[in-house]
């Protein structure tokens, strides 16, 4: 059996909808980042630093980086309950899926520490 | 065990009623599970949803790139250069599209996800236009960057 202490929020459909939202959220990112650039050709520094400075921008980006996280962390929980069980995994899968997650989990502090100070310092 | 997978199935002590050593066999309790992978057949949109999770995944490792390259570009003159210079490499930069692939069709995917969600085109038909379309955008997409990057 694989529970749900470590997941996001304890509760599947909370899971489920901070999941979608998240999912909203870096697309219209991942948008404004490809239209930016479509805009620019031969981009230089100081268009590219001017993009990412403004506070909007700095603000959007932040939550770009904390989204990633929170999708990415459901995310990966979900891919670990489906495949890192006992019926593969043997007796030893809860030890196996714990280390997984607690790797993941470094992984995206790692990212969120990271990615905010890129946007923050601009 | 005629018919039924020799697969155990265990669960933890306490769950089970025969309590021997640390875990038990209790098949009453769960349905058999058969995994014969090779046996089964793969429609297109079961394909297209395990590339969902494989790009996902792919992404999570991803983003560390990401982040390096916007990082150094930002951070000064030199590292703007170096970031050029490194996707300039050819494969730093084919590493670099992969990645921009498997964004584009976790996007792509990801947006018909959604729309599955509000039981838009969720029939079984449209299940199969969904994931052609998605795999058609998909390709259409990264072929474009493809060859606008390379
Ligand atoms: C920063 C980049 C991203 C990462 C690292 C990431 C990672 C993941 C992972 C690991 C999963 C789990 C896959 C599964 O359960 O099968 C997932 C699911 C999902 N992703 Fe992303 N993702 C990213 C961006 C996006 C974007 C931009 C969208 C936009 C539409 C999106 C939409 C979705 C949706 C809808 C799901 C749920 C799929 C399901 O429940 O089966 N993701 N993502």
């Amino acid at each position: 059996m694989v529970n749900n202490v470590m997941s996001l929020s304890r509760s599947g459909l909370k899971d489920f909808v901070i999941q979608r939202a998240t999912a909203v959220v870096l697309a219209l990112y991942v948008f404004c980042i490809v239209g930016f650039y479509l805009a620019n050709p031969g981009m230089d520094r100081a268009t590219l630093l001017g993009y990412f400075s403004s506070l909007p921008m700095k603000v959007f980006s932040i939550m770009a980086v904390l989204a990633t996280v929170a999708h990415a962390w459901i995310g990966m929980w979900t891919v670990g309950t489906d495949y890192i069980r006992e019926h593969y995994f043997g007796a030893h899968a809860t030890t196996f899926r714990v280390v997984y997650q607690v790797g993941c989990l470094l992984v995206l502090f790692v990212y969120a520490l990271w990615g905010i100070d890129i946007f923050w310092r601009l | 065990m005629s018919g039924i997978s020799s697969d155990s199935i265990w669960l933890d002590r306490g769950r089970c009623r025969t309590g021997s050593p640390n875990k038990v066999f209790c098949m009453h309790t769960h349905r058999p599970v058969n995994l014969a992978l090779t046996k089964f057949s793969f429609p297109l949109a079961a394909i297209a949803s395990i590339t969902h999770r494989v790009t996902g995944v792919a992404l999570f490792v991803g983003v560390a790139a990401l982040l390096y390259l916007l990082d150094i570009a930002l951070a000064s003159d030199e590292g703007f250069a170096a970031a050029q210079s490194l996707l300039a490499q050819p494969l730093i930069k084919l590493v670099f599209i992969a990645i921009l692939a498997a964004l584009t069709f976790h996007i792509v995917a990801g947006v018909k996800h959604l729309l599955l969600d509000f039981h838009i085109g969720d029939s079984v038909g449209a299940a199969k236009i969904g994931a052609q379309i998605s795999i058609v955008v998909t390709i259409v997409i990264v072929a474009a960057a493809g060859v606008w990057l390379w």
